[in-house]
């Protein structure tokens, strides 16, 4: 059994971003800016860098990715629809009665999803659990973490962030989804993370900072998290509501869901990136 | 109990190589033996309970059979979320294993009295709850749950009941003494003062059936039953809050199970956070758990007259 085969990211991103706006739209949802925000993360995760095979989810060799914002769920939902995991006609159930794609992402029912989350501070301590016996087993498996910024507030993450890098478990890749904005204002007017790359290196962990909605740039990072010899943090940063523009870096966007003309905007805009 | 625990689970990792021992900076000396033997299925994840939970639910993901170790209600209550989301939604192969279960470090004040962990943690679907009256029965146990699979809680007492070592089955009540005139229902060491109280109601020729209910989940529904059936007055005794423990269960059990019993009382920790300190036997007594609280009880619901009662009716009549 091997990895799938790559897929075209940028291709990917645009589409993972059609996606998301459908689905919060048609489930009249929160947290279209959220998957906006790391559609590019995602993208070249999912297109390019996970070994996983969408024929057998459950193959041992395969890399582990944990979305901690769970709330991003319909990001990873739409991911694994265009890897093959489940068919894409499935996405249109999310935020429906009777299915089991929930907002926060949901492993039961959902192939390729590893872990469900929904409360913030879960993801990077089950993953890097998950480093340390897949080492113990002697695997070359990596895990990969994504969290937002804003979950960064959450204490469990940095009792993970001690242990990870006491145990120097350089399989695990945490991703910092940076957009700067929480629920209800910045993360400066909420509760600063700066100097954040210093607590990430304090804490033992090396730190790569890309633009990230740059695949290039985020290919790069993840190839030096892969020959460290420490746990990785790379802060991507991002813009809320990416790719949308009345979206980008507007807290609003957090919570509304598209309808009417602004679905359409939205839409249109990004038929223009695909393009 | 803990040192029996300990042993069991040094024989299980000799023989599954995917035990897992997940610990939360306890275990002071009798971890040693254990550790020493199993360096590679040992790991301290320091005082960090949300985390220590979290990584033995990854590792139990990836094929470990993970035990989280710590004492009180630091292995459950401060990392619930984390059992509740992680553990066991993802039916994760994570046991938990508290030590001090009730008034078990009974000196060291209210943080470190698990008082509502049975409670709690049966309300956790897919939870097997198991509290051993005996550290034989915490041996034994220890092998069942392990064969069993997690998501599960240990909940390990200082105090024991003292019963010869016998045979115990996860999931089965087990009668201890027999008897027609009422039953007790008791979980964990506790159960020795049913079986005191059992025997001082014996002097005034009352025949007191008491059951072991070392298993809170699954529950023995029918096993309770049977006993209600054959002893229709009721108590139930633990050493934790009224409030949805043993005595809710049992309670639930009979109304749902269409068995009236003819009088039902549940004794346990009032629904108050304990300030007193003590040994485990001075707060059982304190707060109303003990062998002299259930004679109490049993004897107001036999309707029998206390000695002092009778010696005053007896001056009355004299009179």
């Amino acid at each position: 059994m091997t990895a799938a085969p790559p897929l075209d990211t940028e291709d990917l991103a645009s589409r993972l971003r059609r996606h998301v706006v459908r689905m919060c739209a048609s489930g009249k949802s929160s947290h279209v800016g959220s998957g906006l925000s790391m559609a590019d993360i995602v993208a070249v995760l999912y297109g390019e860098v996970l070994r996983i095979d969408p024929e057998n989810p459950l193959w041992p060799d395969r890399d582990r990715f944990i979305l901690s914002k769970g709330h991003a769920g319909a990001c990873i939902y739409a991911a694994l629809a265009e890897r093959g995991f489940m068919p894409l006609a499935m996405l249109e159930t999310h935020y429906q009665n009777g299915s089991v794609l929930s907002g926060h992402v949901n492993h039961r029912g959902v192939p390729g999803v590893e872990m469900s989350t929904g409360s913030l501070g879960h993801g990077l301590g089950v993953g890097v659990g998950m480093a340390m016996q897949l080492r113990r087993l002697g695997g070359e498996q990596r895990v990969y973490v994504v969290l937002s910024d804003g979950e960064c507030d959450e204490g469990s993450n940095w009792e993970a962030a001690l242990f990870a890098a006491h145990h120097r478990l350089s399989s695990v890749c945490a991703i910092i989804d940076y957009n700067k904005l929480q629920a209800l204002a910045s993360i400066e007017d909420t509760i600063g993370l700066e100097p954040f790359a210093d607590k990430w290196r304090a804490f033992g962990w090396a730190v790569v900072e890309p633009d990230g909605h740059d695949h290039a740039a985020l290919r790069a990072a993840f190839a030096q998290a892969a020959a460290a010899d420490r746990p990785t943090c790379v802060i991507a940063h991002t813009v809320k509501g990416r790719g949308v523009s009345f979206m980008e870096n507007r807290v609003l966007w957090h919570y509304r869901a598209p309808a009417g003309e602004e679905l359409a905007a939205a839409l249109a805009e990004l038929d223009l990136v695909d393009a | 109990m803990r040192d029996s625990f300990i042993r069991a689970l040094t024989e299980l990792a000799a023989e599954d190589p995917r035990v897992m021992l997940v610990g939360g900076d306890l275990g002071f000396a009798v971890l040693n033996d254990y550790i020493a033997r199993f360096p590679q299925a040992y790991v301290n994840a320091g005082i960090a309970e949300q985390n220590m939970t979290a990584v033995a639910c990854g590792m139990a993901l990836a094929g470990a059979r993970a035990y989280t170790y710590s004492i009180a209600n630091f292995p459950t209550l401060r990392c619930l979320e984390q059992l509740r989301n992680d553990v066991c939604y993802h039916k994760a192969d994570v046991t938990v294993v508290a030590v001090g279960g009730g008034f078990s470090y009974g000196q060291l004040g209210m943080s470190h009295f698990a008082t509502e962990d049975l409670a709690i943690l049966r309300a956790l679907p897919d939870m097997t709850v198991v509290a051993p009256s005996d550290p034989w029965q915490a041996h034994e146990l220890t092998r069942q749950i392990h064969a069993r699979g997690g998501p599960g809680y240990l909940r390990l007492d200082k105090s024991q009941a003292g019963l010869p070592p016998g045979e115990v089955t996860l999931g089965k009540v087990r009668t201890v003494r027999d008897g027609g005139d009422a039953v007790i229902f008791a979980v964990g060491g506790v159960l020795g003062e049913a079986l005191a109280a059992a025997d001082l109601l014996a002097d005034d020729g009352v025949a007191v059936r008491v059951v072991d209910v070392h298993t809170l989940k699954p529950f023995d529904v029918e096993g309770v039953l049977a006993s209600v059936r054959a002893c229709p007055c009721v108590l139930t005794l633990e050493e934790h809050s009224i409030i949805g423990g043993l005595g809710g269960a049992v309670a639930e059990a009979l109304l749902e199970g269409g068995v009236a019993p003819r009088g039902f009382a549940r004794i346990g920790l009032q629904d108050l956070y304990p300030s007193e300190v003590g040994d485990q036997a001075h707060l059982r007594a304190h707060y109303g758990i003990d062998r002299h609280a259930v004679v109490a009880r049993l004897r107001t619901m036999l309707g029998l007259k206390t000695a002092r009662a009778i010696v005053l009716e007896a001056n009355l009549v004299g009179a």
